[in-house]
C-alpha cells in the first residue's frame, strides 16, 4: 500500500512540476499566428511543390493572409477552385486563371535525331549539360536522363522508352512548374491547357541556323517563317531561328501545322481531319 | 624515404607506353582551326578578318581581359572564316579557320635551336614578353601564366616549384621534353625565378622518370638556386596543392591561393614555353602532345601546332584502332572525352588517349556500402560519398559547409569506388551549383 | 570503327575494385576459423554454417524478388557473408530450425527492411544472433565441449565457456594454448585466436580493412582490463572478442567512415564489452557492444570528420 502511495505521489509531483515549467515556457516562447493561416493552409493541396513561388503551402497561406488582395497570388496546383476557397476564407476577391499544363518542346526521338555519341556518365541532365551537348548532334534538345521526371512531385512525367523523350500525363500535371525550373535546356514550358486540352506549340527550341539544325534533327524548327506567314492572328514570331506560338493569341486553326515543312509544330488532342490521310495528324496526337 | 603529399592518393597503373620515345614533329594541318577560348578566363577577341594573310606566329586574337591570353597563328596562310566550331564538349564555340600555305614564320622569331642562357631583361619586361606570347599553363588547367607571375598585393613568392610530376597515367609529354630540352628548361626556370624575384626553385619530379632526374642532377651545378626533389609515385602528385605539400610540407589553406604558402607552381612544359618566348621571341602556338593507347600501333610524342585536328595525330600514330571506345584529350584521370576526331588541339592538350571500348565503359553502379575508400583516397580530406549524396538531393548549403569547393576534381573517389558510383560527377555538379550560390551572395552584397 | 564514341565525365579509368571482391575477401579470411571449428566441433559446425548461409541467401533472394520486385542479384556475396558470420556466432549444436529463424531475422529485419545492402544501421548477423540469444537463451548458451571431428550434432556434450566460468566465479585454470588454438567451448567460429589473427593478417594484406577498429578495440580492452585488475590475455582470447573486433565491428556499412571516427567507435566497443562482461547480466558483451556502437555510427560520422587538407592553417 505504502509503495503504491509513494509511486502516485512521486509521479504526480513530477507531472505537476513539468506542467508548470511547460506553461511558462509556452508563455515565454509563444509566437502569435493568425488563425486564418491554418484555415487557408487547410484548403491548399499540401504538396509543398513551390509552384506558387513561396516556400511550401504554409508560406503561401501566410502570403495570402498578409497581402491586401489576392492578385498575383496563385496556387497553380489547386487552380481557380482552391483560390476561390481561399478568397472565401479571407473575404477577398480571387483572380481567375486559366489552367495550364507542361509541354515538352522537343521532337528529337531516336528516329528524328540520330545518336552521335554514347553517354556513359551519371544519369542526370544537369551533369550532362554542364559538360557535353548530349548524345546527339543537337545542343538544344532533350537529353533524356529524366531530371524532370525525378523532380515532378506529382509523378506526372515519365521518359518514354521508345522515344527517350519525356511524356506529360495531363491528368496528373498541376502546372506547378518544378520541371520547368529543373530542365537545364529550358525545353519544358507551361502553356494554357486550351479547350478540350487542345493546344498547338512549336516542339523545338533549336536556335542554330536551319541547315545545322536540320542536320542534327529532321524534326527541328529551321526558322523558315512559313508558319509565321500562314498565321492569320499574328500569334507566331520567329526569332533566333526558332518559331514561337503565343498561346494567348493562338486560335487553334492548325494552319501552321500544315505549313511547317519539318513537322516541328505539334497539335495535341485534335480529332483527325476527315479528308486527310490520318498519318500526319495521328503521329503528334500520340504524344 | 622519398617525399610525397600527406593526405589520400591512389596508385593507378602508369601505362607510360610512349616513355623514352623521342619527340617527333607532326605534319602541318591543311587547315588550322584555332579556338578563341583555349585558356581559363575570358575568350580572346579576334583581330584578323576573313581573307587576311597571316604568318606563323602572327597575333590573331587579343586577350579578352587580364585573366585571358593572346592567341597566335599556328600556321601561315589565309584566314578562311571566323565561325563556330564544335569543341571537345560538342557545343559550338567561335574559332578562326586558317588555310595553310607554306610555313612562313614571323621575322621576329629566332628559329635557331641553339641554347641561349643570357637574359638581361628586368622582371616586368619578362612578364610583358610572356603576356605578349600568350603563354598559359600547359599542364592542362591553362591558367594564363602572366597572372600567376603577378602575385596579388601583399603576397610575395619565396620559391618557384616546377611541376614535373606528370602523375597522370599514359602521359609522357613533359618527360620527353625534359629529356630533350633539359638545359632550356633550366634556363627557363632561371628566367622565371628572376621574374618572381626568388632565389630558390625546386623541380618536383616523380621517381619513375629516373633518366630525367639523372640528367637534371648532372646539369644543376651550373644553375645556382635550383634543387631537384624526386617524389614517390602517387596520384594526384601533380595537383598544385599536393605538389606544394609534397615538396615544401606546407598546406595551402582551405579557400586560399597557393601563393599563401609562398610558392608559385609552373609546369615543366610551361617553363620551356617561357624559355622560347623570352629567349627566342616565339609565341605559344605549338606544344608536345602524347598520342597513346593500348591498341594504338605507334604510341608517340609529337610536337604539334595548335589547331591541328586530333584525327590527324591519330592517323600519324597508326590510325584509329577498331576497338576504340573513347578518345580523351589529356590523361585518363582528369582529361575530357572528345565528341569526334575533328576537334582541334588546343594549348592545354597534353595528350590524346584512346581507350578500348571494354575499358571505357563504366559498368553498372550499385548501392554505396560505406566502405569509406573514397574518404581515405581523397587528397583534400573531404567526404566524397557525403558530398555526392548532398548533391543528389540538392542540399547545396550543406554541401558548402562540407567544403565541397575544396574539391580539386582529381577523380580518385570515382576511381576507387567498389560500387562504381559516379561520385565525382555529382560532386562536380555540386561545385558548380555552390559556386553560383557564392557568386550570387557576393553580387547581392 | 563503326560504333559511337563514348562520352563521360572524368575519371575515365577505374581501379577494378568491386563490392563482391571485398565480400569474398572477408569470406576467404574466415576460412582458417571455419577449418578449426570443423576440427573441434565436427559435423555440427558444418550443418549450422550450411543452414545459415543457405537460409540467408534464400531469404534475400525471396525478399528481393517478391517483396521489392527487383532483379534479385545475390552474387555480391554479402548474404553469404552474413550467413557465415551468423553461424560463427552460434553454438554448433543449435537445432536447424532456430538457425533458420536467426537467418531470417538477420536478413529480413537486420538488412532488407532498411533497404538492403548499404542501408542497414545494425550489423545484420549480430541482429540475428542477439534476437536468438534473447528468444532462445537455453539453446543459445549451452556450448558443446570440443571433441575432435565429432559426429555428434544436437546431442553433443555441453560445458561452460571461459567467460561463463569467470562469471560464475568458478576457479579454473585457463590454458592460453587452448584458447589460441581453439580447444575450448564457445560459438563455432570464435574460439581459435590463431585462426582469427591469420584472417586479420589476410584482410590487412588485401587492404580490405584498416587497422583502426581492431587495434582500438583490442587496445581498449587490454588497458581497461589492466585498470580493473583482470587478466587482459584471457579477456582478449575468450568469447567473441577477436571475431567481433576483426570481422563484425569492421563491417563497412555499420562502422564510421573517418579514421578518427573509427578510433572513437573502437574505444567505445572495447569499453562497453568489458563493462558488460564485468558488471552486466550476460557473460559475453561483444555483440551488444557492437550493436550499441552501430547505433552511434551516424552520430560519429556527423561530428567526427576526416582531417582536411589545409585545415590546420588559418583561412585567408
Amino acid at each position: 500500500m505504502y509503495s503504491v502511495l509513494t509511486a502516485i505521489i512521486s509521479l504526480g509531483s513530477i507531472g505537476a512540476v513539468s506542467a508548470v515549467i511547460l506553461y511558462f515556457v509556452a508563455r515565454k516562447f509563444n509566437v502569435y499566428e493568425d488563425p486564418r493561416n491554418a484555415a487557408v493552409a487547410e484548403v491548399l493541396p499540401g504538396a509543398n511543390c513551390g509552384g506558387c513561388g513561396f516556400p511550401g503551402c504554409t508560406g503561401f497561406a501566410d502570403a495570402c493572409v498578409k497581402s491586401d488582395s489576392l492578385e498575383g497570388l496563385m496556387c497553380p496546383v489547386g487552380g481557380s477552385r482552391v483560390m476561390s476557397a481561399v478568397a472565401g476564407i479571407l473575404g477577398k476577391e480571387s483572380t481567375a486563371a486559366e489552367p495550364e499544363t507542361a509541354v515538352v518542346r522537343c521532337s528529337g526521338n531516336c528516329e528524328n535525331r540520330a545518336r552521335t555519341n554514347l553517354y556513359d556518365g551519371a544519369r542526370s541532365c544537369a551533369i550532362v549539360s554542364s559538360l557535353y551537348r548530349g548524345e546527339t548532334g543537337c545542343p538544344y534538345g532533350c537529353l533524356g536522363c529524366g531530371d524532370c521526371a525525378d523532380a515532378c512531385p506529382f509523378g506526372a512525367i515519365r521518359i518514354d522508352r521508345e522515344t527517350l523523350l519525356p511524356v506529360v500525363n495531363e491528368a496528373r500535371c498541376t502546372a506547378c512548374g518544378t520541371c520547368v525550373r529543373t530542365c537545364p535546356k529550358n525545353i519544358i514550358e507551361m502553356r494554357k491547357k486550351g479547350p478540350k486540352s487542345r493546344r498547338i506549340f512549336v516542339s523545338c527550341v533549336n536556335r542554330d541556323k536551319g541547315a545545322i539544325a536540320r542536320k542534327a534533327c529532321t524534326a527541328a524548327c529551321i526558322g523558315c517563317g512559313k508558319c509565321e506567314k500562314s498565321c492569320s492572328f499574328g500569334a507566331i514570331t520567329v526569332s533566333d531561328n526558332v518559331a514561337y506560338i503565343d498561346d494567348k493569341l493562338c486560335h487553334l486553326c492548325r494552319k501552321c501545322v500544315e505549313a511547317c515543312p519539318t513537322g516541328s509544330i505539334q497539335a495535341l488532342n485534335f480529332p483527325p481531319r476527315r479528308n486527310e490521310s490520318t498519318e500526319r495528324d495521328s503521329t503528334p496526337t500520340m504524344q | 624515404m622519398l617525399k610525397t603529399f600527406r593526405i589520400g592518393g591512389i596508385h593507378p597503373a602508369a601505362n607510360k607506353l610512349s616513355a623514352g620515345k623521342a619527340i617527333e614533329t607532326a605534319m602541318l594541318p591543311e587547315q588550322a582551326v584555332v579556338m578563341l577560348s583555349q585558356h581559363i578566363g575570358a575568350p580572346a577577341q579576334a583581330v584578323v578578318a576573313k581573307g587576311d594573310r597571316v604568318k606563323t606566329g602572327t597575333l590573331i586574337a587579343k586577350a579578352g581581359g587580364f585573366v585571358s591570353a593572346h592567341i597566335h597563328s599556328p600556321v601561315s596562310g589565309t584566314v578562311l572564316k571566323i565561325d563556330l566550331m564544335t569543341d571537345a564538349s560538342g557545343y559550338s564555340k567561335p574559332a578562326i579557320f586558317i588555310q595553310t600555305e607554306g610555313d612562313e614564320w614571323e621575322e621576329s622569331i629566332i628559329r635557331d635551336e641553339s641554347l641561349c642562357t643570357e637574359c638581361r631583361l628586368s622582371p616586368s619586361e619578362i612578364i610583358e614578353k610572356i603576356t605578349a606570347c600568350g603563354i598559359v599553363g600547359l599542364g592542362g588547367a591553362t591558367f594564363p601564366t602572366h597572372v600567376k607571375l603577378s602575385p596579388p598585393p601583399g603576397m610575395q613568392a619565396s620559391v618557384l616549384i616546377v611541376n614535373a610530376a606528370e602523375c597522370e597515367p599514359y602521359l609522357t609529354a613533359d618527360h620527353a621534353l625534359m629529356l630533350e630540352k633539359s638545359e632550356e628548361i633550366l634556363v627557363g626556370i632561371q628566367i622565371l625565378m628572376k621574374a618572381l624575384q626568388v632565389n630558390r626553385a625546386v623541380i618536383g619530379i616523380e621517381n619513375n622518370k629516373k633518366d630525367a632526374i639523372a640528367r637534371f642532377q648532372q646539369l644543376i651545378p651550373r644553375y645556382p638556386g635550383i634543387e631537384i626533389c624526386p617524389l614517390k609515385m602517387r596520384y594526384p602528385q601533380g595537383g598544385e596543392k599536393q605538389l606544394i605539400d609534397a615538396v615544401l610540407r606546407r598546406q595551402v589553406p582551405s579557400g586560399g591561393l597557393p601563393i599563401a604558402t609562398g610558392a608559385v607552381v609552373q609546369n615543366a612544359g610551361t617553363v620551356f614555353a617561357v624559355y622560347e618566348a623570352v629567349q627566342k621571341n616565339k609565341p605559344l602556338f605549338e606544344r608536345v602532345v602524347t598520342v597513346t593507347g593500348k591498341s594504338l600501333n605507334r604510341p608517340a610524342n609529337y610536337k604539334v601546332r595548335t589547331g591541328t585536328p586530333v584525327g590527324q595525330l591519330i592517323q600519324a600514330a597508326g590510325g584509329l584502332p577498331e576497338d576504340t571506345g573513347k578518345i580523351i584529350s589529356g590523361g585518363p584521370m582528369m582529361g575530357k572525352a572528345l565528341v569526334n576526331t575533328d576537334v582541334p588541339v588546343t594549348k592545354g592538350c597534353s595528350g590524346i588517349l584512346l581507350l578500348p571500348r571494354n575499358e571505357a565503359l563504366r559498368g553498372e553502379m550499385s548501392n554505396c556500402i560505406r566502405c569509406a575508400r573514397c574518404i581515405s583516397v581523397c587528397p583534400m580530406g573531404l567526404e566524397p560519398n557525403l558530398l555526392m549524396n548532398l548533391s543528389l538531393h540538392n542540399r547545396w548549403e550543406e554541401a558548402e559547409q562540407e567544403h565541397i569547393m575544396d574539391c580539386i576534381e582529381c577523380g580518385s573517389c570515382s576511381y576507387t569506388c567498389p560500387a562504381r558510383r559516379p561520385v565525382l560527377d555529382y560532386v562536380r555538379l555540386g561545385k558548380g551549383k555552390v559556386g553560383a550560390l557564392i557568386r550570387n551572395r557576393a553580387a547581392k552584397k | 570503327m563503326n560504333h559511337k564514341l563514348i562520352l563521360s565525365p572524368s575519371p575515365h579509368i577505374h581501379s577494378g575494385n568491386t563490392v563482391s571482391q571485398a565480400m569474398y575477401g572477408v569470406l576467404a579470411a574466415l576460412i582458417p576459423a571455419f577449418l578449426v571449428s570443423l576440427w573441434f566441433f565436427g559435423i555440427g559446425a558444418l550443418i549450422v554454417t550450411a543452414t545459415s548461409v543457405l537460409s540467408c541467401v534464400l531469404c534475400e533472394y525471396l525478399i528481393r524478388k517478391y517483396l521489392l520486385k527487383e532483379k534479385p542479384d545475390i552474387g555480391d556475396g554479402s548474404a553469404i557473408l552474413t550467413g557465415v558470420l551468423l553461424a560463427f556466432n552460434l553454438p554448433s549444436n543449435l537445432p536447424v530450425w532456430i538457425v533458420v529463424i536467426g537467418a531470417a531475422v538477420a536478413i529480413g529485419i537486420g538488412k532488407m527492411s532498411f533497404g538492403g545492402l548499404g542501408c542497414n544501421i545494425f550489423n545484420p548477423a549480430l541482429a540475428g544472433r542477439v534476437f536468438l540469444l534473447i528468444s532462445f537463451p537455453v539453446q543459445m548458451t549451452s556450448w558443446p565441449v570440443p571433441e575432435v571431428l565429432s559426429l555428434h550434432y544436437t546431442d553433443a556434450l555441453t560445458g561452460a565457456t571461459t567467460l561463463t566460468q569467470l562469471k560464475m566465479n568458478l576457479s579454473a585454470d585457463f590454458s592460453y594454448t587452448d584458447m589460441l588454438t581453439g580447444n575450448t567451448g564457445g560459438s563455432l567460429g570464435e574460439m581459435s585466436g590463431i585462426a582469427l589473427l591469420l584472417g586479420w593478417a589476410y584482410l590487412s594484406w588485401k587492404k580490405i580493412i584498416t587497422w583502426h577498429i581492431p587495434v582500438s578495440i583490442l587496445g581498449t580492452v587490454t588497458l581497461f582490463s589492466l585498470l580493473i585488475g583482470v587478466d587482459p590475455v584471457v579477456q582478449l582470447l575468450s568469447g567473441g572478442l577477436l571475431l567481433g573486433a576483426i570481422f563484425m565491428a569492421t563491417d563497412y556499412v555499420t562502422s564510421p567512415m573517418s579514421k578518427r571516427g573509427m578510433l572513437v567507435y573502437g574505444v567505445g566497443i572495447g569499453l562497453l564489452t568489458v563493462v558488460i562482461r564485468q558488471w552486466g547480466a550476460y557473460p559475453e558483451g561483444m555483440s551488444f557492444a557492437i550493436l550499441i556502437m552501430n547505433a552511434f555510427t551516424p552520430l560519429i560520422n556527423m561530428y567526427i570528420k576526416p582531417k582536411r587538407f589545409g585545415e590546420s592553417v588559418q583561412h585567408g
